[in-house]
């Protein structure tokens, strides 16, 4: 299966720009299905970006973060080549992770 | 049930980490950064914050003080959403020493959407995408050198993206 995650870095020398889109449902468990019952909640709890073995941006998510999830930061460093590791898990104990190169 | 395996998970990945740095203490070759990177890596998920109802519970919940507002925290997100499923809200700050920045909706059923953690050498920026049932405030919290500061803007809804 394809990963969950895409995930874009970018290095203009001094920081690095990264913005990821992954694929995630995001039930919050307040919302009614077609039948009126409520879909249980599905959603990521934490999104970890490491970079040098280090975080460099951790995530805590709830169910009010959109479907598909999109998210945008920056950190000082990163060198074009370098690894820039992404990793999620969510409520239920599903859990993926991919390596990006810094373009 | 799925408290139970996500526990089990992070308990076991919590371990794992443990036996990462044993090892390296092991070997000499401790990294003078490892232990802060370890901190911010093992800080818990904060489940109790993500169960409070209103906006001021969870900002207890989650950081145990209260914000004052501050205009060096900039939010940006649209005066109207058109689809409440999907708002686009991004938040950055002239502040130093940031060390996390949280998003919360004050109307939502549960009001804390997102905390981001800010380790050192990590901008104070952060853009994402939110839901919100309903035309409500919604407040950014940044954490700078141990104190809070807080913006507010209400957006207005014209099609919810919780109650379903």
């Amino acid at each position: 299966m394809a990963s969950s995650i895409r995930v874009r870095a970018t290095s203009n020398g001094d920081t690095t720009e990264v913005q990821a889109l992954i694929q995630h449902p995001m039930d919050s468990g307040f919302v009614k299905d077609a039948k009126g019952e409520i879909i249980p909640p599905h959603f990521i709890q934490v999104l970890t970006f490491e970079y040098d073995g280090k975080p460099v941006f951790v995530a805590d998510w709830g169910g009010g973060v959109s479907k598909d999830p999109y998210v945008k930061f920056a950190f000082k460093g990163g060198k074009k080549g370098d690894d820039l590791k992404v990793s999620w898990v969510d409520n239920k104990g599903a859990t993926d992770t991919t390596t990006a190169k810094i373009q | 049930m799925n408290i139970t395996t996500s526990e089990f998970f992070r308990t076991r990945r919590l371990v794992l980490k443990g036996a990462g740095v044993a090892a390296l203490i092991g070997l000499g070759v401790v990294p003078f950064d490892v232990p802060q990177a370890l901190a911010a890596a093992n800080d818990k998920y904060p489940e109790e914050a993500f169960k409070q109802k209103t906006e001021a519970d969870a900002i207890k919940a989650l950081y145990g003080k209260t914000a004052e507002p501050s205009d060096k925290v900039k939010m940006d997100a649209p005066e109207i959403a058109e689809n409440g499923a999907v708002v686009p809200i991004s938040a950055t700050t002239t502040l130093a020493d940031v060390t996390s920045i949280s998003f919360l909706v004050s109307e939502n059923p549960i009001s804390l959407i997102a905390s981001y953690k800010i380790p050192p050498g990590t901008l104070p920026s952060v853009a994402n995408r939110i839901k919100m049932a309903k035309t409500s405030n919604v407040t950014v919290i940044v954490e700078a050198g141990g104190k809070l500061y807080s913006a507010q803007k209400e957006i207005k809804v014209t099609v919810g993206g919780c109650g379903g």
